[in-house]
């Protein structure tokens, strides 16, 4: 057991907001897989266009910091088996994003289903004066057109901040198995999971291996299974989680809704998420066993804190249920996931490269959204140039940073493009002009035909500015969304 | 402070190539087209010519770069040429560059032409480009129309416009243009169209439709001015002057400081004061005989005829829907049928307006002349609402 003043400091979650209706994959679908008709209930959450794992990391972690420095932060440790790079440090974009400090460790963790909870397992392994670790996990796998998993999976991701402080929740004890049980998996050069028979990975794997590492954490730290109070096991198999708990020997009613019927299987970053969604809820004394299953099983016990009381001001997952967008576009789902060859048209043709001495340069002011505030004049300013932009003024060199990331602001004038090529049309964009000084001409995104006038307030998203298939690149940048 | 450059350059001859979907043209085409006009309307010989401009915008899509396309197409002989390209404002650029050269008496006589061959894209709407390294981290992906349709926005704010009264005036300024460009035969759109058909077009960026936005075209523009010695060497009667030449560019004041509200153009109001007070124009509202403006989009007309101080701030709906700028109305605008129905061939348009501007002044503007013009103001823009290149002319009698 971790000392007193260690654990879990703080959580964040974020989950895209169109949430593609089952009823709508189903339709589509039946005609070749009339068993997808039983699975056609609920909806699941699905990226946006310009989303991917790492921006669902970021918005992940920016919840979870709420009212944290994040100069504190001594490692960023991001989780996922959807990294959009292989070699480039997924968490190095993640924390530039995040205007981090550069001396920071970072690692991405990969590779399996548990990837999030063995990479908490890990931090929570930290020995103190390790500083803060922020873990974040976060996943946006493809699927098949007309697959279980397209039913199945859902996007998400879920951030845990983890070191000394005054922990909301403590890690009581870990145990984790490790069989190489291939209930699914995936190549890396390819897109889908392939997966075996249900019931053998109920039988076999579910209710043989979880059982076993639950037994193992529990008998060694000597806690009655009937003293858990919250069992989080992911899992899209029908009713695999109470099956579990009950042969674990832990109270039905332990066993805490998988978000199946909201979000879907959020791969990775799903045991964090259920995790985040039962320390919204949890009472002070409160035992979490959280189990994530996955070429073995990682068992994860937790005693929730007073201190929780105090873990307000977060969108959370509640909060990310709730901001929604009921989707039945599934051939709008198609394309975004490449699932259906969509003529784009010549205006899609232009090459988009990234010269990476310019972004490099340009990083904070790019992927940081950081620009000046002037010394001489305190006017605020995007981008940051050499020469401040008050006329009055015009000083040389003389502004400090000005993060603009965390800072909302009012449209201020906007349009529905349908000339500009965009994945989604109408592309909209136009000026926001920032609460406490300073405007950009700007990409949004999020927003709804017909909601959309002069003065609405939005806030500061990173989300993917444009793809370069030429030469496999991905390009980020802040767009403004409703608040 | 400078005396300006009134009365000191004439145009000695100009020419303007049919505008349109030239399938059967390229640029080199374009360019002789309106060149060979030019040089039989001033009556000289190529070799007479001692500077030349050229103003073309996307290089990349059809003449490459530098001036050589230009030399190498009117065979020029060994002269100073020099291409100039400043957003869609570039063919008042290139005039700019010939009557200055004439003015500070480097020469005697000077070319600028403009040319853009935009239809060899396969696409409708403008080309589309990379606009920087740096620039195509942040910008927004927009087109055109797109960014012209903030100022509706910011307009509509500002002034508490009603959406509709905001659409119906924009629609009767393409409704105007239309009638006007159906009398003009180098127009590439000659049809008349209706308030109706304006109103129910398709959506291009809103609240901007089909018939909010300008053509697409290819074109070429040519002038070739002179002092006025040499006009009237050369035997030259009802001499045309360029009474003011005035650019002014956006330094990033409307983009990144919080003063300007998104619903004019800062540019134009500055250019705008200083042609006039170079021409020596105090009352535009009741000097300005004509203006052929900027219309890339029919809101941005509307704006601009308030920067160009024709409409009090506030009052250009009224103004438009009164008739005032219509071609029986106290100002024409867009007489000869503006952008709307010439499109925007971009490095041709700025001398376009030139041209109409001399062919009125000198009564030889055929079906749509207007009676006795003393003033005619052009307006050349280039870039976007809160970035951008203004360029002003005003054109008037040589003396006057």
């Amino acid at each position: 057991m971790s000392s007193p003043g260690f654990g879990i400091l703080s959580f964040g979650a974020y989950l895209p907001r169109a949430r593609l209706q089952r009823q709508a994959i189903a339709a589509a679908n039946a005609w070749f897989a009339p068993g997808l008709r039983g699975l056609a209930k609920g909806e699941r959450s699905t990226c946006n266009w310009d989303e991917d794992s790492l921006t669902m990391a970021v918005e992940a972690a920016r919840d979870g910091l709420v009212g944290f420095d994040r100069d504190a932060l001594a490692q960023l440790v991001l989780a996922s088996t959807t990294h959009p790079f292989d070699d480039r440090c997924n968490a190095g974009v993640v924390a530039n994003a995040l205007q981090l400090k550069s001396a920071l460790r970072t690692l991405d963790v990969t590779g399996s289903l548990r990837a999030g909870s063995s990479a908490l397992m890990t931090a929570l392994a930290a020995s103190t004066g390790f500083g803060q670790t922020l873990v974040v996990a976060a996943d946006a796998r493809k699927s098949k057109a007309g697959s279980v998993q397209e039913m199945h999976y859902g996007d998400g991701a879920a951030a845990l901040l983890v070191g000394e402080g005054e922990p909301i929740a403590r890690l009581i004890g870990a145990h984790s198995e490790t069989v190489d049980f291939v209930h699914q998996y995936r190549m890396h050069d390819k897109a889908h999971d392939y997966a075996w028979e249900e019931r053998w990975v109920r039988d076999e794997g579910y209710l043989k291996i979880v059982p076993r590492a639950v037994a193992a954490l529990l008998e060694r730290r000597a806690v009655d299974p009937a003293t858990i109070a919250h069992f989080c096991m992911p899992g899209t198999l029908s009713r695999i989680g109470a099956a579990v708990a009950k042969r674990c020997g832990l109270p039905d009613d332990a066993v805490r809704d998988n978000l199946a019927a909201v979000c879907g299987d959020t791969g990775a970053a799903h045991p964090l998420l259920m995790l985040a969604a039962t320390l919204e809820v949890a009472k002070p004394g409160e035992r979490i066993l959280l189990a994530a299953f996955g070429e073995g099983c990682d068992a994860l016990l937790f005693e929730v804190t007073p201190a929780i009381a105090r873990a307000t001001g977060r969108r959370g997952v509640h909060g990310a249920l709730a901001n929604r967008r009921e989707d039945g576009n599934y051939m709008r789902y198609l394309s975004f996931n490449d699932l259906v060859d969509l003529e784009r048209g010549m205006r899609a043709e232009p090459d988009k490269p990234t010269q990476m001495t310019v972004l490099y340069r340009n990083r904070d002011m790019i992927q940081g959204l950081v620009g000046g505030k002037c010394r001489k004049c305190g006017t605020v300013q995007y981008p940051r140039q050499r020469y401040c932009v008050n006329p009055e003024c015009n000083a040389l060199d003389s502004q400090d940073d000005y993060a603009f990331a965390e800072r909302n602001g009012k449209i201020m004038s906007y349009t529905a493009d349908a000339l500009t090529y965009s994945p989604d049309p109408p592309t909209y964009f136009g000026m926001v002009q920032f609460d406490g000084g300073g405007r950009m001409l700007m990409d949004f995104s999020e927003i709804e035909a017909g909601k959309i006038d002069v003065g609405l307030p939005v806030r500061m998203v990173f989300r993917i500015k444009d793809t370069d298939p030429m030469r496999g690149f991905v390009r980020y940048f802040w767009k403004a969304v409703p608040a | 402070m400078a005396t300006g450059i009134k009365d000191k350059v004439v145009i000695l001859g100009m020419g303007c190539s049919k505008f349109g979907e030239r399938w059967d043209a390229n640029a080199q085409d374009l360019m002789v087209e309106a060149f060979e006009e030019a040089l039989a309307d001033a009556g000289i010989e190529r070799k007479q010519i001692e500077a030349a401009w050229l103003g073309t915008a996307i290089e990349e899509q059809h003449l490459g770069k530098s001036a050589v396309p230009l030399a190498m197409t009117l065979r020029l002989p060994y002269i100073p040429v020099t291409r100039v390209e400043n957003y869609c404002a570039t063919g008042t650029e290139a005039l700019r560059g010939a009557v200055y050269a004439v003015a500070s008496g480097a020469a005697d006589i000077a070319l600028a032409l403009g040319v853009e061959k935009l239809k060899d894209t396969g696409y409708g709407g403008l080309p589309q480009r990379g606009r920087g390294a740096l620039n195509d981290l942040f910008w927004p992906n927009l087109s055109a129309p797109g960014s012209f349709a903030q100022l509706a926005a910011a307009y509509r704010a500002k002034h508490g416009a009603d959406k509709g009264d905001l659409k119906r005036a924009m629609a009767h300024i393409s409704v105007k243009s239309h009638d006007n460009g159906a009398r003009n035969p180098k127009a590439h759109l000659r049809n008349k169209i209706t308030e109706d058909d304006v109103m129910r077009a398709p959506m291009i960026a809103e609240p901007l439709g089909l018939y909010d936005c300008c053509g697409v075209s290819d074109g070429s523009a040519c002038a070739i001015v002179c002092t006025p010695d040499i006009a009237r060497g050369l035997g030259k009667k009802d001499l045309v002057a360029v009474k003011a030449l005035q650019v002014a560019v956006s330094n990033g004041q409307e983009v990144q400081f919080d003063q300007w509200d998104g619903s004019y153009f800062a540019t134009t109001r500055i250019a705008a004061e200083r042609a006039y007070r170079e021409a020596g124009i105090t009352r535009p509202r009741e000097q300005v005989s004509l203006v052929d403006v900027h219309d890339c989009f029919s809101v941005t007309e509307l704006v601009t005829m308030e920067d160009l101080q024709l409409s009090p701030e506030g009052t250009a709906i009224r103004d438009v829907l009164d008739g005032f700028y219509d071609a029986e109305g106290r100002v024409p605008c867009q007489i000869d049928g503006g952008l709307k129905c010439f499109g925007h061939p971009i490095g041709a348009s700025g001398l376009r307006m030139v041209y109409e501007m001399y062919l009125q002044l000198q009564g030889r503007a055929g079906q749509r002349q207007l009676k006795a013009p003393t003033w005619g103001v052009t307006h050349n823009l280039g870039g976007f609402p809160s970035q951008n290149v203004a360029a002003i002319s005003v054109i008037g009698a040589y003396g006057a």
